[in-house]
């Protein structure tokens, strides 16, 4: 399957992923390769099987309307790489 | 050329459950920053999010009260983008298969007309953090209390054609929010939020024209003012041969116009796919049945049933059932009067200026149902006039006395007795002999005068009915 290096870009800012210009063609090949392997599937006869997106049959797993008790502020914030009075702190955002 | 705008509209309600979508944090407003949160809602590797069983009752709800084809079988999606109050990178939404399709709801315009506007589609998705900025320094402050707090997606068929239509359309949405229960339905405060999609059409054609869309209107006032802009703006320009360029636009509310919101609007790829962590949502014919069954009397049903059983006119009904506390007011004071016109010209009359006057909603009301109906008594049984029973209510507002008690202290009882009302009369004949004689040379109109003058030595108390009684008769 055909990756251009446009696709890739594409991609990779949706990721938000910083790309060398010179990877660009390699990754272009390796995106399509991958997609060629699971392209496969599109030979098998599907016709009168309803989309699946779930292998198992279970259905409806509901929890009651019942509050648990929140974690700790320092424990939610302590993998932030920076906070100030509570909040996670970010780079502004751009509005 | 003659141009007709398409307004389409969607509303973002957050319902009223005690926990989040996902988790059971709590969804209470005004926590401390931070507070409110658990792996699950903060994007945690590992975790598993579970459906809250109240969300789906509250979207069945709604999609019954909006006649919605409730689906069988649904499912939830991922929305993939980044953004800083996205903590997982995705947020959990529906797609390709919503709870609720194919909808509709009734609105009544200022002039009467009854109008049905489309629901395209009903599903349930989480809100986002908040986010909050300090203008001299160079980052964001992220709050996840809001994470995770369920919302109800209602969009509407491209159906209304004019601001009226979309004000009128997001009052009976927010009105049937708050009968069923389910959600505050408050716009300032951000329960309850729209965004509309507007283009205009040479009239009668057949295709819709490139659209806008508008955000952040956090205000019925505000939305019908940047709608009324931004139809007035397109027009305008094509009218200059200029084309609508197809953007995502902001209200300005400091400015009063609408602003383009360049940069967020790098293709939208939000590369929808199923959420693998959450099953399929199987909805059974008798839990609907169920829920059905549970529904309070809505919006249109009670109108018709005020018209019919208290005789009202239309467009009492219809103000009078616009809110679910209002139309209790009502009936709780229509009960206890013999005309129940009168309650409600009281109620959408001084009750609602008074209202408006000190900033109140009807359940916080300074005049109580009761003490409304005791009033209106009072005036049916003759003991007060109209014009007293005026004075008497604003005494009820200030005081918050029961009406009975303010008559007798102050001795506001009407008079009803003849001979108590003859002697004035009789002096007002004497002491006016000119327009007594104008009187008798036909100038009938000059009842009114003489009532006025009788009212006027009494304190407004005769009964006026015995006034222009006794008046024709003793003119005559």
């Amino acid at each position: 399957m055909k990756i251009t290096a446009d696709e890739v870009l594409h991609v990779a800012e949706l990721a938000r992923l910083k790309i060398d210009e010179t990877d660009l063609e390699r990754f272009a090949v390796q995106l399509g390769s991958i997609l060629e392997y699971v392209a496969s599937l599109e030979r098998v006869d599907t016709s009168g099987v309803a989309p699946t997106a779930h292998a198992v049959l279970t259905r409806n797993a509901f929890r009651p309307d019942e509050e648990h008790r929140s974690i700790d502020r320092d424990r939610a914030l302590e993998n932030a790489p920076d906070s100030e009075n509570g909040f996670f702190v970010v780079p502004k955002i751009i509005e | 050329m003659a141009f007709e705008p398409v307004i389409g509209l969607e509303v973002h309600a957050q319902l009223k459950t005690r926990t989040k979508i996902f988790c059971g944090c709590s969804t209470k407003f005004g926590a401390p920053p931070n507070t409110h949160v658990c792996p699950v809602c903060l994007g945690m590797p590992g975790v598993l999010p579970v459906l809250n069983q109240k969300v789906v009752e509250y979207a069945i709800r709604m999609a019954l009260a909006t006649n919605c084809r409730i689906a069988g079988e649904s499912r939830f999606a991922r929305k993939n983008y980044f953004y800083p109050d996205l903590p997982k990178g995705y947020q959990i939404s529906q797609y390709e298969m919503p709870i609720a399709e194919h909808g509709h709801i009734h609105i009544t315009l200022s002039d009467g007309a009854v109008r049905k506007i489309g629901i395209t589609r009903i599903h349930m998705e989480e809100d986002a953090g908040k986010s909050s900025h300090d203008p001299s320094r160079a980052v964001s402050f992220v709050d996840y209390n809001r994470t995770g707090v369920p919302l109800l997606e209602i969009v509407s068929e491209p159906e209304m054609h004019s601001p009226e239509e979309a004000g009128a359309y997001l009052r009976r949405l927010r009105s049937l929010l708050r009968y069923l229960d389910i959600s505050d339905g408050n716009m300032e405060e951000g329960s309850f939020r729209c965004d509309a999609n507007i283009s205009i059409r040479e009239k009668g054609a057949a295709e819709l024209g490139t659209r806008t869309e508008l955000k952040n209107l956090n205000s019925f006032r505000f939305v019908e003012k940047a709608l009324a802009y931004e139809i007035k703006r397109q027009i305008e320009m094509v009218k200059d041969g200029e084309k609508v360029v197809q953007e995502t636009l902001l209200w300005d509310v400091n400015q009063n116009r609408s602003v383009s919101m360049r940069g967020k609007e790098e293709a939208h790829d939000y590369r929808y796919f199923p959420d693998p962590d959450l099953l399929p949502l199987v909805i059974e014919e008798e839990m609907v049945a169920r829920i059905g069954k549970s529904l309070p009397e809505l919006p249109d049903q009670k109108k018709e049933r005020f018209v019919t059983h208290y005789g009202l006119p239309e467009y009492d009904a219809d103000i009078l059932t616009a809110g679910r506390d209002l139309a209790a007011y009502f009936e709780c004071c229509a009960r206890q009067v013999k005309n129940p016109k009168t309650a409600s010209n009281w109620i959408m009359g001084e009750l609602t200026a008074l209202l408006n006057a000190c900033g109140k909603t009807i359940d916080e009301s300074p005049v109580s149902a009761e003490d409304l109906a005791k009033l209106i008594a009072l005036m049916e049984d003759g003991v007060i006039s109209g014009k007293i029973a005026k004075a008497v209510f604003s005494d009820m507002a200030e005081t918050g006395k029961a009406p009975d008690e303010i008559v007798a202290e102050k001795g506001l009882v009407q008079v009803s007795d003849a001979s108590a009302v003859e002697p004035v009369i009789d002096r007002i004949i004497a002491a006016h002999t000119a327009e007594v004689e104008k009187y008798r040379g036909g100038n009938t109109k000059l009842l009114g005068f003489f009532v006025g003058q009788v009212m006027k030595e009494t304190g407004g108390k005769a009964n006026p009915r015995l006034v222009n009684e006794l008046l024709s008769k003793k003119l005559g």
